[in-house]
């Protein structure tokens, strides 16, 4: 019975996906729109592979490009957890951290990530660090954010359990506080890691020679569709294997939410 | 009965919550003594600050005026067994986990706090579930980790705030079986507090009827029925009906 509907969630998933290449490939065929604005599937497949090991004609192949991204978001990604999310709890735990840190991050907010750019350029020019900082600033919010609202939603009562066994703020704060706010810090972690990467293509705008975000740009250029949308499509599917990995390790570190 | 010790001595105690521009005031000039190893029972209607109570001996939160004295030192944290309503079991931990935590915080090697915490899952009859997730647990087998866990702390005053409350009738019944069972197998003062007077008239050595808020203790009860009681006996229902009336008044 189980087996049965995995199998019929699996069936349907891949026929949304053929239907949709389907009438993708016959736009082309069929001549509704012409294939020099967009590629077809067939193509698009053909450059793929093509890519894998061609440099030609943006100047990388495939994997220096996905690698370059993958560099620049995972550091801007990572430093927004190492931040935001000790930052974060501690901010929903402890008065003084909220009271000191709060009315700043309310007023950093609601900046959008894409406004920071100009400053950015002028203070760290155009370098790896800038686009990273980019990123960085808009994987920072989501990680801060739901790290502080899921500390702040500790029970009471377990506080109060664990105060009535004598333990200390510290011992309260890993033991009670780190643990239910888990499940939403890893929220948090999921949406940052979309953000980032979806900032990805804004800030390799800023004068890149390689990465995803610059092939597409390049696509652009020289009028390559199948490029462009070979760009866009890797940049999906490596978003979520992101966060399917994310996911099995949420499993691992939070195995309680799952055994029920 | 010889000259019972007094445990714990609670004079005058108040205490009123602020909210937003009222005040509103919960408890008022409580005043009660608690003798060694009985089972104390406190009876009150919902929403009466009973629980307030509780954490004020337990030190969770402080009266306005008023004294609380314990005959041997006003004890620290940790020195003082809680039973919470609705379990307040750490989902993330085992029962194993939950049972042992009181002595993981007080730093005790580990191998002496899983004996003990072992001892106190079989004697609430847990033995078996010792690796399994609250979530994998019955109501009336999470409050049972619950009580293991007030018991892991050797404290020799137990507080439990209306912990069968949330159990459907037939297993409340049981824990009540139970928690009598535990109480001889290990001798401590328990201060209990429910809405429920059948549960009441079971459970208590001596009874204290409190009254709706502002609250005060109203009246007294010594309940002189055999061990184990039989809620079908006479007298426990001539005194559940007393208790009825006056709580009637009291409200």
């Amino acid at each position: 019975m189980k087996k049965n509907k995995k199998l019929k969630r699996l069936v349907l998933g891949f026929l949304g996906i053929a239907v949709f290449l389907g009438i993708w490939q016959l736009a082309g065929t069929l001549g509704w729109v012409s294939t020099k604005i967009l590629a077809s599937p067939t193509d698009v497949v053909a450059t793929f592979i093509d890519k894998l090991t061609n440099p030609k004609p943006d100047g990388s192949t495939l994997p220096q490009h996905i690698w370059a991204s993958l560099k620049l978001a995972l550091i801007g990604f990572g430093a927004a957890c190492v931040i935001g999310i000790p930052l974060g709890l501690t901010m929903g735990f402890f008065k003084g951290m909220d009271h000191f840190f709060n009315p700043l991050f309310e007023i950093i907010r609601p900046i959008p990530p894409l406004a920071w750019i100009p400053v950015i350029l002028l203070i760290l020019g155009i370098g790896t660090t800038a686009k990273a900082f980019i990123i960085f600033v808009a994987a920072f919010v989501p990680c801060l954010l739901n790290s502080y609202v899921g500390i702040k939603r500790t029970r009471t009562t377990l506080i109060n359990v664990a105060k009535t066994s004598g333990a200390t703020d510290m011992q309260i704060f890993f033991k009670v506080g780190l643990p239910s706010a888990l499940p939403m810090v890893f929220t948090g972690v999921k949406v940052s890691l979309g953000t980032s990467w979806a900032t990805l293509v804004a800030a390799e705008m800023l004068s890149s020679s390689v990465g995803l975000g610059y092939m597409i740009q390049r696509g652009r250029t020289i009028v390559r569709s199948d490029i462009i949308i070979v760009g866009m499509l890797t940049i999906g599917v490596i978003g979520a294997i992101l966060v399917f990995l994310l996911s099995l390790l949420e499993k691992k570190i939070a195995p309680w939410r799952n055994k029920k | 009965m010889a000259e019972a010790r007094k445990q714990i001595t609670v004079k005058g105690i108040c205490k009123s919550f602020q909210n937003q521009e009222q005040s509103l005031q919960v408890l008022q000039d409580v005043t009660l003594d608690v003798n060694e190893n009985e089972f104390l029972v406190i009876l009150g209607p919902g929403q009466c600050g009973k629980t307030v109570l509780l954490n004020i001996l337990a030190g969770l939160e402080s009266a306005d005026s008023g004294t609380v004295e314990f005959a041997n030192g006003t004890p620290k944290y940790g020195e003082i067994g809680f039973v919470f309503q609705r379990y307040a079991l750490f989902p993330w931990k085992t029962v194993l986990q939950n049972v042992e935590m009181h002595h993981k915080f007080q730093r005790v090697p580990k191998k002496e706090r899983r004996e003990q915490a072992m001892h106190f899952i079989r004697l609430v009859g847990l033995d078996g579930f010792e690796n399994a997730y609250p979530a994998q647990l019955s109501g009336g087998m999470k409050q049972r980790v619950g009580i293991a866990r007030a018991y892991a702390t050797r404290s020799n005053i137990i507080l439990m705030d209306e912990p069968f409350g949330a159990l459907d009738a037939q297993t409340r019944y049981q824990m009540q079986d139970e928690i009598l069972k535990i109480r001889s197998a290990e001798k401590t003062t328990v201060i209990f507090v429910t809405n429920n007077i059948e549960e009441a008239v079971t459970l208590g050595d001596r009874i204290l009827l409190m009254s709706n808020k502002p609250s005060s203790i109203v009246r007294e009860y010594v309940p002189e029925l055999p061990r184990p009681r039989q809620n079908t006996d006479r007298a426990f229902m001539d005194l559940r009906n007393v208790i009825a009336q006056d709580m009637d008044l009291a409200l």
